[in-house]
């Protein structure tokens, strides 16, 4: 099988690793080789972070190179933005309908409300999901991660019992009811 | 054996105790933090978090000549701390196995510089292990215990960023214990300065039979491929010219100092031109023209700046240009990180702002410090510097210079500055930023926080004892919340006529105990607000703009009411209901 490459942002705080983590272990539990590689720069929360998550027969660089992504997640609509680069041409950007707005240092042009245009204008497959108001319907905004990968996954080589068993294992007891629910309602959001 | 998800840190913790690893030590610095965290959880090894990473070495060599597998890990600029016993040991050699775990930040994700350890590796004649991804990590480490057992060396086991934060399958296996080596009193051997003389000459004899060793090491392999594409590589890049090049015969050192000699000189003879394909400096590249090797092309084609990346070597190997993303066409504003809603730190920031201090700052999640709002850190280089530069700034004739350090940097390597300004009679004033934690690399506990590694108790530093029994008579401790009773603070530290230490002391919001503390919120009365924005220098990010009013998010507000002080006209009051 050839290399599934999934690239997953978001802003700090909202659980981009987490859900790539959640993707790693669910590919290797369906048989897959996998690379997960994240990217952050010091811990404090609010800074803009993405990993990748890259499964198959074998696989060699931690991250995808740029224009091979099969699926970019991303958790927030700026930073779908700063990474669409990685996608191949016609590829999936599944993203959050939120807008967390940066900090401002120095650079002062207004937030890019547009993102999601200019992305359908360069022909990818642009599917917007509500996973911030879903989550929070479910009770939790944070579940917003789980939301988007389930929107994901109906578009994967992984089984959903294998889903359903890797949430089981990594998830707490006491939120795993609620990220049951969260990825079960991305999953209705989205099927290819 | 069971294969699971495993980043290359925690990989090499899992060989490490595989290996028969008996004593741990070490300092955190990101990347390597999670290698000693993790250590930490297996019942078999002791394992602390030293005062820095000198201790951690010397902690370390202690317990190897004692006789028990030992592993010291740090970061980059860690092994510079640490520099002095790194040049020394080899001289002596070690009883049982020593491994220093070196983690490089090519790219400087969270760094100050790019250093590539091997150089010092070199210098100090130690050789250097470098695993591709976490299953060779794993197996790898435990060659390096067995090299340095061999040799009776300490040996180096490098990593960069991409290596420790990766995750990738790894085997599971079991540890296999070692016995305790009996330690010789062999003065001749471990006197240093006695008798460096006489062990010189055993240095180099040592060297030249780890570069022996080095021509059979089962770690540099020839992957045959293209007879017409060659290239020598190691660590992270080689999985950068597998995924570009997979027709590529490639030399893959596992082994990175010191080199194959006689393997490399006929492996590119057999190229017309050979490709070194390695991250940072030209290390290998520069060994391969020690030897003679000429048909090389290397740095001229990869950058020695940053990361390399799978585009970078496809643009170096094979000519195809590296897709830019698409700044160039659509606003795609930066996203730093920025300190937390509520940290104590912005009380202490926004107050240096205001009384326009020359600010000498150190390494934790405080050198935000200089960024907008505050602009109140005018310089920052490495652990401890604060306040020796202010001393200096100090002695140059600057009069109002604040020093700027966190608890966990003062430990590391503060005290000596304080107990040189004190000495002096410089009136240096110092603020240590104590939150009771080692807050940028994700909480790790040091002498102050009461507790070890492993959880036990502890005894904390009483850091206003301490700091008076170096001969600092002014010793204040704040509340940074309190915005006024910092200012006076810090104008009583700058007013003393000698050195001056003010403890803001407040515990980082982001410590578990402190996430679940019941607090109240404040929210903005829209009504009362006149827009002057002075809320706005706290730099809070629960406060945003909303319909052209400071908002303050609720969710995120932790109750420190800084943002209400800095209000002119109480505007900005407890929320409702609170």
């Amino acid at each position: 099988m050839a290399v599934t490459n999934v690239l997953i942002a978001g802003v700090g705080g909202q659980g981009a690793v987490l859900a790539s983590e959640l993707l790693a272990l669910a590919a290797i539990a369906a048989g897959h080789d996998v690379k997960q590689g994240e990217f952050h720069g010091v811990a404090q929360r609010g800074g803009a972070v993405f990993s990748h998550v890259r499964f198959g027969d074998r696989v060699h660089s931690p991250m995808a190179p740029r224009g091979k992504v099969d699926y970019l997640l991303a958790l927030e609509k700026l930073e779908a933005l700063r990474y669409a680069h990685f996608v191949k041409p016609g590829g999936t950007i599944i993203v959050n309908d939120h807008k967390v707005e940066p900090i401002r240092v120095g650079d002062q042009r207004p937030y890019p409300d547009d993102a999601i245009d200019v992305l359908e204008g360069k022909g990818f497959n642009v599917v917007v999901i509500k996973a911030t108001e879903k989550a929070n319907e479910l009770g939790n905004h944070r579940a917003a991660n789980v939301v988007l990968l389930g929107a994901l996954s109906a578009s994967l080589d992984i089984p959903q019992e294998t889903w359903k068993s890797t949430l089981q294992e990594r998830i707490p007891e006491k939120l795993l009811a609620l990220n049951q629910q969260a990825f079960a309602a991305g999953r209705q959001l989205f099927t290819p | 054996m069971t294969s699971r998800l495993m980043s290359g840190n925690e990989a090499i913790a899992q060989g490490a105790w595989e290996a028969g690893v008996a004593f741990a030590a070490g300092y955190p610095g990101t990347p390597s933090t999670e290698v000693l965290e993790r250590l930490a959880t297996y019942d078999e090894i002791d394992a602390q978090w030293s005062t820095n990473e000198k201790v951690a070495f010397d902690e370390g060599m202690g317990a190897a000549l004692g006789g028990v597998r030992t592993m010291v890990t740090m970061k980059h600029v860690g092994l510079n701390v640490a520099a002095d016993p790194f040049m020394v040991f080899p001289y002596a050699g070690t009883n049982a196995g020593f491994v220093v775990l070196v983690a490089d930040d090519p790219g400087m994700y969270s760094s100050q510089n790019e250093q590539d350890s091997r150089y010092l590796a070199k210098v100090a004649k130690v050789p250097v292990l470098e695993p591709a991804d976490a299953a060779e990590a794993k197996q790898m480490i435990k060659t390096a215990f067995e090299l340095s057992e061999r040799f009776t060396t300490p040996v180096m086991f490098r990593t960069t960023t991409r290596l420790a934060h990766t995750r990738g399958v790894a085997e599971e296996g079991e540890r296999v214990e070692v016995p305790r080596r009996q330690f010789s009193r062999k003065v001749s051997q471990y006197a240093i300065p006695v008798y460096a003389r006489f062990r010189r000459p055993e240095l180099e004899e040592k060297l030249a039979r780890l570069r022996e060793f080095a021509e059979t090491f089962d770690g540099n392999v020839i992957e045959d491929g293209d007879p017409k594409i060659g290239v020598v590589s190691h660590g992270i890049p080689y999985q950068y010219v597998k995924e570009v090049a997979p027709q590529a015969t490639v030399f893959k050192l596992g082994m990175v100092y010191p080199l194959p000699e006689k393997k490399l000189k006929e492996f590119c003879a057999r190229f017309e031109t050979v490709y070194v394909v390695e991250e940072s400096e030209g290390f290998i590249q520069q060994e391969l023209a020690s030897f003679g090797i000429s048909n090389v092309i290397g740095k001229e084609r990869f950058t020695n700046i940053g990361e390399l990346s799978a585009d970078l070597v496809a643009a170096g190997l094979n000519g195809t240009p590296v897709p830019d993303d698409f700044a160039g066409e659509v606003a795609i504003l930066p996203r730093p990180p920025v300190l937390c809603a509520g940290c104590p730190h912005r009380g202490v920031f926004s107050t240096l702002k205001k009384l326009g201090a020359l600010v000498t700052g150190d390494i934790g999640c405080y050198t935000l410090g200089c960024l907008p709002p505050f602009d109140a850190m005018h310089t920052t280089f490495c652990m401890g510097a604060s306040i020796g530069n202010a001393t200096g700034f100090n002695r140059a004739g600057e009069e109002k210079v604040v020093a700027v350090i966190g608890d966990s940097t003062f430990l590391h390597a503060g005290l000596p500055g304080i107990l040189s300004a004190a000495y002096n009679a410089v009136p240096t004033t110092t603020i240590l930023l104590d939150n009771g934690t080692t807050g940028m690399t994700g909480h790790q506990e040091h002498p102050g926080t009461g507790h070890t590694l492993k959880g036990g108790p502890a005894p904390a530093v009483d850091y206003e004892a301490l700091i008076k029994s170096l001969g600092v008579e002014h010793v204040e401790v704040v509340d940074p919340w309190d915005l006024a009773a910092t200012e006076r603070a810090i104008v009583a530290g700058l007013a003393h006529h000698g050195p001056a230490v003010i403890i803001a002391r407040r515990h980082c919001n982001l410590l578990p105990e402190e996430k679940v503390r019941e607090h109240a919120t404040y929210r903005v009365d829209p009504d009362e607000c006149i827009v002057c924005e002075d809320c706005f220098e706290t730099g809070c990010p629960a406060l945003v703009w909303q319909d052209d009013l400071p908002y303050i998010r609720e969710w995120e507000c932790v109750g420190c009411s800084m943002c209400s002080q800095l209000c002119p006209v109480d505007a900005i009051g407890l929320a409702e209901g609170a």
